[in-house]
């Protein structure tokens, strides 16, 4: 018994401590100054302007595939009119969030990862602590923040290009017109739809960014504890999300009583 | 940085630029340190001997801080860096220059910009100067023309070139270098070595290099130690450890073969 405590319970529950207090860390350096601009903007365009094909691409395709959805389900109360909007109330309450979250998580997850492993395991991260640049800093919070602000603004991507694959799936059935069906879309949106579910994005990217830098700079055991390094991100990284995500919903329910009606 | 070197070096010309105090250090179960107690004055070449695996780089790493002792104290010039928060160590990072065993460099970075990184993090100036003496680095080590080559397409030697001169890069008052002259060319190896002697005379720069290459350890040490399984066994000059009581030392010191 003695012995199962010591090493099937207590190590996952000291790594688990460790990574809260890395993440903790992390939380705090985000709005501390001095801020490491330079390689801050450049993982902005790494995260967010590089995965706006990708994202841009899968919303329109997810947009048009919750139309189809949609409109099977709302014909059968002859609610043909209510399509539209009720895409984009799906869309941006969850669907937006949630899908830009695991799409981030596998291609920024896995890059941050790879990339942070690999400077782990040959060295890089030593050379520049010894050349006095605080790897934390300059690493993890410049990532950290990266994702954090790129994750919103990936999901008002999302939710236009859905909007717009819902637009055609629609117009090939029905011949709406494009300003008619946005119009539509927005009419039932309201504040709170929006802005709670944009925003749990950010803690979305906070979470992918640090589960996947905490991951590699720990890496260790070569090539191919950098492969490990990068899957375990992927899979870290959405499920956390997908837990937090729960967490956060009912928040929001909490919060803004209306959403939930 | 040198006015102050200057100034104290007259009234404190016997002054250690790194003590270690009883320092041990142990991975799992395995001691690679043991109680080491050493004084590396300042000013001077100390050459580092030992076989592979006896902890030679372990232990140039906990003078940059970049490992804690289990035990024992680490001094830079007045600095002891066990104890210092972040920023203290990153001061006393600043006077060092590290040469990596495996070079190190930044891989997504040219090798001109790996050169410049300390000067653009920790100088004022400008762009163009930062290039100019970075290109003078690398002039010195013989790299001018790889300036703007990635790392990865480097060989190896020239990576270890690469390093030095990043290491160099701020004109440190320390400059520790682990195996200058793995991979070298015997020609290569001693214009390496000519450059750190010159940098040590000319600057008055504390030299540590590690080396398993005698000719060039007879060359630039003015004094040797000897680290054998996790332990001081021989300091001295050349002579010194040619006469000493240990047959590995004597051993180490007749091998004329290059490393
Ligand atoms: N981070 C570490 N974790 C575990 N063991 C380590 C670590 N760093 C070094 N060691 C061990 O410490 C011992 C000394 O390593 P070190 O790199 O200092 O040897 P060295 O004297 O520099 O050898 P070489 O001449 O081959 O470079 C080795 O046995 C090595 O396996
Ligand atoms: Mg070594």
């Amino acid at each position: 018994m003695a012995a199962f405590v010591r090493t099937a319970i207590v190590p996952p529950l000291a790594r688990g401590g460790h990574a809260a207090v890395f993440a903790g860390r992390a939380l705090r350096e985000v709005f501390r100054p001095p801020f490491e601009l330079r390689e801050t903007a450049r993982q902005v365009y790494e995260v967010g302007w590089r995965s706006l094909p990708l994202v841009a691409a899968a919303g329109y395709a997810v947009g048009i595939v919750m139309s189809m959805h949609t409109r099977a389900s709302l014909e059968r109360f002859g609610a043909e009119a209510l399509i539209p909007a009720a895409l984009a109330l799906a869309l941006v309450r969850e669907t937006g969030p949630l899908v830009v979250g695991l799409l981030v998580s596998g291609r920024v997850g896995a890059g941050i990862g790879a990339e942070l492993g690999a400077m782990k395991v040959t060295e890089q991260i030593d050379a520049l602590e010894a050349v006095a640049v605080d790897s934390f800093k300059f690493l993890v919070v410049t990532r950290v923040t990266a994702c954090m602000l790129a994750m919103p603004l990936l999901t008002v991507v999302m939710n236009f290009t859905g909007i717009v694959g819902g637009w055609t799936a629609e117009s090939a059935v029905s011949g709406m017109g494009f300003e008619a069906y946005f119009r539509a879309a927005f009419s039932l949106l309201q504040f709170t739809d929006y802005v709670p579910g944009t925003l749990k994005t950010v803690v979305f990217g906070f979470i992918i960014a640090v589960t996947a830098s905490y991951l590699g700079i720990h890496a260790s055991g070569g090539t191919q504890g950098v492969g490990h390094a990068a899957t375990r991100s992927v899979v870290a990284a959405s499920v956390a999300m997908i837990a937090v995500n729960v967490v956060l919903v009912r928040l929001i329910f909490f919060l803004f009583p209306e959403t939930a009606e | 940085m040198t006015a102050a070197g200057s100034g104290d070096r007259g009234a404190t010309a016997a002054a250690a630029a790194i003590r270690l105090e009883g320092v041990s250090k142990a991975f799992g179960a395995f001691r690679v340190l043991d109680d080491v107690t050493l004084r590396i004055p300042r000013g001077q070449a100390t050459v580092v001997l030992g076989r592979s695996g006896t902890g030679k780089s372990v232990m140039l790493r906990h003078i940059v801080g970049l490992l804690r002792p289990d035990a024992g104290r680490v001094f830079v010039g007045d600095d002891e860096i066990t104890g210092l928060p972040p920023a203290g160590l990153a001061a006393v990072r600043r006077r060092i220059g590290f040469l990596f065993q495996n070079a190190a460099l930044f891989d997504s970075i040219t090798v001109a910009e790996n050169v410049a990184f300390p000067m653009r993090r920790h100088t004022a100036l400008s762009d163009v100067e930062v290039r100019a003496r970075a290109g003078a680095k690398l002039a010195a080590v013989g790299l001018a023309r790889a300036a703007e080559s990635m790392p990865g397409s480097l060989s190896g030697g020239m990576r270890k070139r690469a390093g030095l001169a990043r290491a160099m890069a701020l004109d440190p008052e320390i400059l520790l270098v682990d195996e200058p002259s793995a991979g070298l060319d015997p020609v290569t190896s001693g214009e390496i070595d000519d450059l750190l002697a010159r940098t040590r005379e000319e600057r008055g720069t504390t030299l540590i290099v590690v080396t398993h290459n005698i000719p060039s350890a007879r060359r630039l040490a003015d004094t040797m130690i000897f680290l054998h399984e996790g332990r001081v066994i021989a300091r001295g000059s050349v002579d010194d450890l040619e006469r000493s009581g240990h047959g590995l030392v004597r051993r180490f010191m007749r091998s004329e073969a290059g490393g």
